[in-house]
C-alpha cells in the first residue's frame, strides 16, 4: 500500500474541506458591509457562530498534517510564502473575535469598528490565502532542502490575480449560504450579489486556468499531451455546465441547490489544480514521495485518522444538524 | 528600523512573545470548561437553580477565552513553519503526528460540541446539551495532552533514531509519546490550569461578596473556589517538588541554573534569594540556608549537587532569567497555600464570608495563576537553552532561511496586533467581571434588535424567579 498516496490524497481532502468550510464564512463577513439592518448583519454572523470555529480547526488540520506527514513541503512553503501566511494569521486574529467583541461592545462606534475588523480581516485573508495558491502554482525555489529565494518571491500578477480569484469564490459561497440560512430581504439581497458574483467567479476561473498553463511545462503537458486531453476535457465542460446551472438555481428561488452548487464548482476547480500538480507537492522540484514522511510517522497517525475522520464528519454534521433551518425563524440565541 | 534584532533573536522573541500570550487562554479554558461541567452537573442533579445562574455567569467570559485562545493557537501551528523551517523538517516525522492526533482529537471534539455548548441549549434536550459541555472540558484537556507531550519530547527525547536526511524518526511511539519528563510536565500542568482558573474565579467572587454579601451566586463561586485552593494547590507544590526531581534527573543543568548553583559541591546550600552573575560565576548578595539545597533534591544532608561547573559554559542557560522565574513560581505557589489554609481556618469559625482581609487577598490574587504559569514556563523553556531539541538541536540552528528585516517586520506586526486585540479582549473579560452575578443572569445574547423587541426576556426572568424558590 503506497501511504505517501493516501496521505497525499487526505491532505487534499483537508485543505478541499477547509476551502468549503470557512470559505463561507470568511464570505459572509466580505458582504457584511453591503448588509444594511442591523437585524439582517446579525442574522449573518449567528448562522456561522455556531461553526466557524470547527471550520477554522481544518487550517490547523491543514498545517499541522503538512507538518506531521510532508514535513520537507510544509518546511520549504512556510518560508517561502512567509508574508502571506504572516498576514493571513493576523486577519484571521481580527475576524475570529469580532464573533465575541461584536457583542461584547457597549458602543455603536465600537461595534462598528469589530464589523469593519471582521469584515478586512476576512479580506486580508482570503486574498492571502489566493496569494499564496498563486505563488505556489508558479514555482518555489529550493536548494539543499530549504526554500533559497527571497521574502517577496511569492508577489506577482498570477498570485495577485489568483488572491482576487479567491475573494470572488468565498464572497459567492458566503452569498449562497446565506441564500440558504435567511428570508425575505437578507435573502433577496443574496440572490443578488450572488448572481453577479457567478460571471465575475466565472471569468476568473477561465483566466487562472489559462494562465496557469504557461507557468509550469509540467501543467501544459498534463492537460494537452495525448492521450490526457480525452479523459481530461470533460472537465471544462462540466465546469461551464455548472456555471450556467448555478445562475439559473440562483434565479428561479432554489433555497440549498445555488450553495451546493458552488461547491461542486470549487471542487472541479481543485479537481483541476490537483491534476496539474500531481505528483508534485512544491513545484517545480519536490515530489509528495521525496516530502513525505518515513513510513513509521505515515502509519502511526493513518491508523487513528482511519477511524477519528469519519467520527468527525459524523459530530461535525450533528452540530449542523442542531441548528438547522433559517437562522431568524427561531429564537435560538436567548 | 527592521534589522533591531538579528534573525535568530527576532524569531525567538516573536515565539516567546505570541505563546506567552496564548498559554494564558487555553490554561483558562481548560480551567473553565472543568468548572463548567462541574456547574451543569450539579445544576441537572440537585435542580438548584443557582448552578445554571453561576453557569451562565462564566460562559460569557469563556466563549471570549475560547475565542481568543482559538485565534492565538493558529498562529502557533504556522509560526513553527514560518520562523522554524529547519526544526519543522527535522522534527515533522515525530512531532508532526503527535499534533496530528492533538488536531484530529480534541481541536475538532471542542470546535464541534462548542457551537452546541454556547448557542444550544434550547436546541436540545438538557442532558444532550450536558453531553456538549463534557466533550469540549475532555477536548481541552486531551489538547493539554499532546502538546505537552510534543513539549516534553523536546526536553527529553526519547524513542527515536536519526536517518539520513537528518530526521529525528520514531522508534517507538510509546516512548516518544510516555518520554521522561511528560506524565510530571502533564500533571503540573492540568494542575496548573486548574489552580489558575480558581484564583481567577476566587478573585472575581470575593470582589463581589466583599460589594454584596447577600449576594448567593457570588458566594458560591468564592466556596467553590476556596476549596479548590485548598485542596489543590498543596498537591501541586508535591507534583512540582516530583516534576523537579525528574528534571534533576534527565536536565541537571537546569536544576543548577534553577538554584543558582555554580560549583558542583556536597551538602549544597539553598539559596533563597540573590544576583546569579554568569561572568563571574556566582550569586552576588545571596540569602542561603545551609544543607538543604542537597536535603531537598537528594533526601541527604551532604547529597551531592552538580553546579553549572559540571557542564560546558557554552550550553549554558541565561542563569538569572531561570533563577528568577523560578523563584516567582514557588512564591505564588506557596502564595496559593497560604490562601487555602486561611480559607478553612475562616471556613471552620463559619466567616467565610465576612472574611474580609481574606476576600481583599483573593482580589489582588486574581491574576496569580496567570503569573505563576508564565513564570513556569519560562523556567523550564529559558531553562533548556541553547537547544530546541534538548542535546541534540541547537536553537540557532533550527531557525528558518530567512533575512532579518521579514522577521522583525513581523514580531512588531505580532505585538501590535496582540495588544491592540487581546488588549480589548481583556478589557471586555474586565468589564464581564464587574458584572454582578444576578437572579436572572442571561444567557449568552445574540442580536439587540431582537431583545429591544422584548420577545424573551420578560419569560426568562419569570422562569428563573420561579425556579429560584426551590
Amino acid at each position: 500500500m503506497d501511504y505517501v498516496l493516501i496521505w497525499a490524497g487526505l491532505m487534499a481532502f483537508a485543505v478541499f474541506a477547509y476551502v468549503v468550510l470557512d470559505g463561507f464564512d470568511l464570505g459572509i463577513a466580505l458582504l457584511f458591509p453591503f448588509i444594511r439592518e442591523q437585524q439582517d448583519k446579525a442574522n449573518a454572523m449567528n448562522s456561522i457562530a455556531p461553526f466557524w470555529d470547527g471550520n477554522e480547526t481544518w487550517l490547523v488540520l491543514g498545517g499541522g498534517g503538512l507538518y506531521a506527514t510532508f514535513p520537507l513541503a510544509f518546511a520549504i512553503i512556510m518560508p517561502a510564502l512567509y508574508v502571506p501566511l504572516v498576514l493571513m494569521l493576523l486577519a484571521l486574529i481580527f475576524r475570529g473575535v469580532a464573533f465575541e467583541f461584536r457583542w461584547r461592545s457597549r458602543s455603536e462606534s465600537g461595534r462598528k469598528r469589530w464589523d469593519l475588523g471582521f469584515t478586512l480581516g476576512s479580506l486580508l485573508a482570503a486574498l492571502a490565502q489566493g496569494i499564496a495558491l498563486g505563488a505556489l502554482v508558479q514555482g518555489i525555489e529550493v536548494a539543499d532542502r530549504a526554500y533559497a529565494g527571497g521574502w517577496w518571491d511569492w508577489l506577482t500578477p498570477f498570485s495577485l490575480i489568483t488572491g482576487i480569484a479567491v475573494v470572488i469564490g468565498y464572497a459567492l459561497l458566503g452569498a449562497c449560504w446565506l441564500i440558504y440560512k435567511t428570508e425575505h430581504r437578507l435573502q433577496r439581497l443574496c440572490r443578488q450579489a450572488a448572481f453577479q458574483l457567478t460571471l465575475a467567479l466565472g471569468f476568473m476561473i477561465a483566466v487562472v486556468s489559462v494562465w496557469m498553463l504557461f507557468k509550469q511545462d509540467p501543467y501544459m503537458r498534463r492537460w494537452f499531451d495525448y492521450p490526457n486531453y480525452l479523459y481530461l476535457s470533460p472537465v471544462p465542460v462540466i465546469t461551464v455546465v455548472l456555471g450556467l446551472y448555478l445562475l439559473k438555481a440562483i434565479k428561479s428561488g432554489r433555497e440549498l441547490a445555488p450553495f451546493l452548487t458552488t461547491i461542486a464548482l470549487f471542487a472541479l476547480s481543485y479537481f483541476g489544480l490537483c491534476i496539474s500538480f500531481y505528483p508534485q507537492i512544491v513545484p517545480p522540484s519536490i515530489s509528495i514521495w521525496q516530502a513525505a514522511s518515513p513510513e513509521s510517522s505515515l502509519k502511526f497517525l493513518l491508523v487513528g485518522s482511519a477511524i477519528l475522520i469519519p467520527t468527525i464528519l459524523v459530530y461535525t454534521g450533528y452540530s449542523y444538524w442542531v441548528f438547522r433551518g433559517k437562522v431568524n425563524s427561531e429564537d435560538q440565541y436567548h | 528600523m527592521f534589522e533591531l534584532f538579528d534573525a535568530v533573536l527576532a524569531a525567538r522573541l516573536q515565539f516567546a512573545f505570541t505563546i506567552a500570550f496564548h498559554i494564558i487562554f487555553p490554561a483558562l479554558s481548560i480551567g473553565l470548561a472543568w468548572y463548567l461541567m462541574v456547574l451543569q452537573g450539579l445544576w441537572l442533579k440537585t435542580g438548584r437553580d443557582i448552578y445554571r445562574r453561576v453557569w451562565r455567569y462564566w460562559i460569557k467570559i469563556f466563549a471570549i477565552i475560547f475565542g481568543m485562545g482559538v485565534v492565538s493557537g493558529i498562529v502557533m501551528s504556522y509560526q513553527i513553519g514560518t520562523n522554524w523551517s529547519v526544526f519543522s523538517d527535522k522534527t515533522g516525522p515525530i512531532l508532526g503526528p503527535l499534533m496530528g492526533y492533538e488536531v484530529l482529537t480534541a481541536f475538532f471534539l471542542e470546535a464541534g460540541f462548542l457551537g452546541v455548548m454556547l448557542f444550544g441549549s434550547n436546541r436540545v434536550g438538557r442532558k444532550l446539551h450536558f453531553f456538549a459541555t463534557i466533550m469540549v472540558a475532555i477536548g481541552t484537556m486531551i489538547s493539554g495532552f499532546w502538546i505537552l507531550a510534543v513539549n516534553s519530547w523536546m526536553q527529553t527525547p526519547a524513542g527515536f533514531a536519526i536517518n539520513e536526511a537528518g530526521q529525528f524518526i520514531a522508534t517507538d511511539w510509546w516512548q516518544v509519546v510516555f518520554n521522561p519528563s511528560f506524565p510530571y510536565r502533564f500533571v503540573h500542568m492540568m494542575l496548573a490550569a486548574f489552580l489558575t482558573t480558581a484564583f481567577l474565579v476566587a478573585g472575581v467572587s470575593a470582589w463581589h461578596v466583599l460589594r454584596d454579601r447577600s449576594n448567593s451566586a457570588a458566594k458560591l463561586m468564592f466556596s467553590m473556589s476556596m476549596w479548590m485552593a485548598l485542596l489543590v494547590a498543596p498537591i501541586q507544590i508535591i507534583a512540582g517538588d516530583f516534576h523537579g526531581l525528574n528534571t534533576l534527573k534527565h536536565q541537571p543543568m537546569k536544576i543548577a541554573a534553577m538554584e543558582g548553583h555554580f560549583e558542583s559541591q556536597n551538602g549544597a546550600p539553598l539559596i533563597l534569594f540573590g544576583w546569579p552573575d554568569m561572568e563571574q560565576k556566582e550569586v552576588h548578595a545571596e540569602i542561603a540556608v545551609p544543607k538543604l539545597g542537597s536535603i531537598i533534591l537528594t533526601h541527604e544532608v551532604d547529597g551531592h549537587i552538580q553546579g553549572l561547573d559540571a557542564f560546558p559554559e557554552e550550553d549554558w542557560p541565561n542563569v538569572p532569567m531561570v533563577f528568577w522565574s523560578f523563584r516567582i513560581m514557588v512564591a505564588i505557589g506557596f502564595a496559593m497555600v497560604l490562601v487555602g489554609l486561611w480559607s478553612a481556618w475562616a471556613r471552620f469559625r463559619g466567616r467565610l464570608y465576612e472574611a474580609v482581609w481574606l476576600q481583599r487577598l483573593a482580589v489582588l490574587m486574581a491574576p496569580s495563576g496567570t503569573l505563576a504559569i508564565l513564570a513556569g514556563w519560562i523556567t523550564t523553556e529559558v531553562g533548556r537553552q541553547p537547544y530546541v531539541v534538548y542535546g541534540l538541536l541547537r536553537t540557532a540552528d533550527a531557525v528558518s532561511p530567512l533575512d532579518a528585516p521579514a522577521v522583525n517586520a513581523s514580531l512588531l506586526a505580532f505585538v501590535v496586533v496582540y495588544f491592540m486585540v487581546f488588549g480589548a479582549g481583556i478589557y471586555y473579560l474586565l468589564q464581564l467581571f464587574k458584572h454582578k452575578p444576578s437572579m436572572n443572569e442571561k444567557d449568552i445574547q445574540r442580536g439587540q434588535a431582537r431583545r429591544a423587541a422584548g420577545i424573551t426576556p420578560i419569560q426568562g426572568l419569570q422562569k428563573d424567579s420561579a425556579e429560584e424558590g426551590h
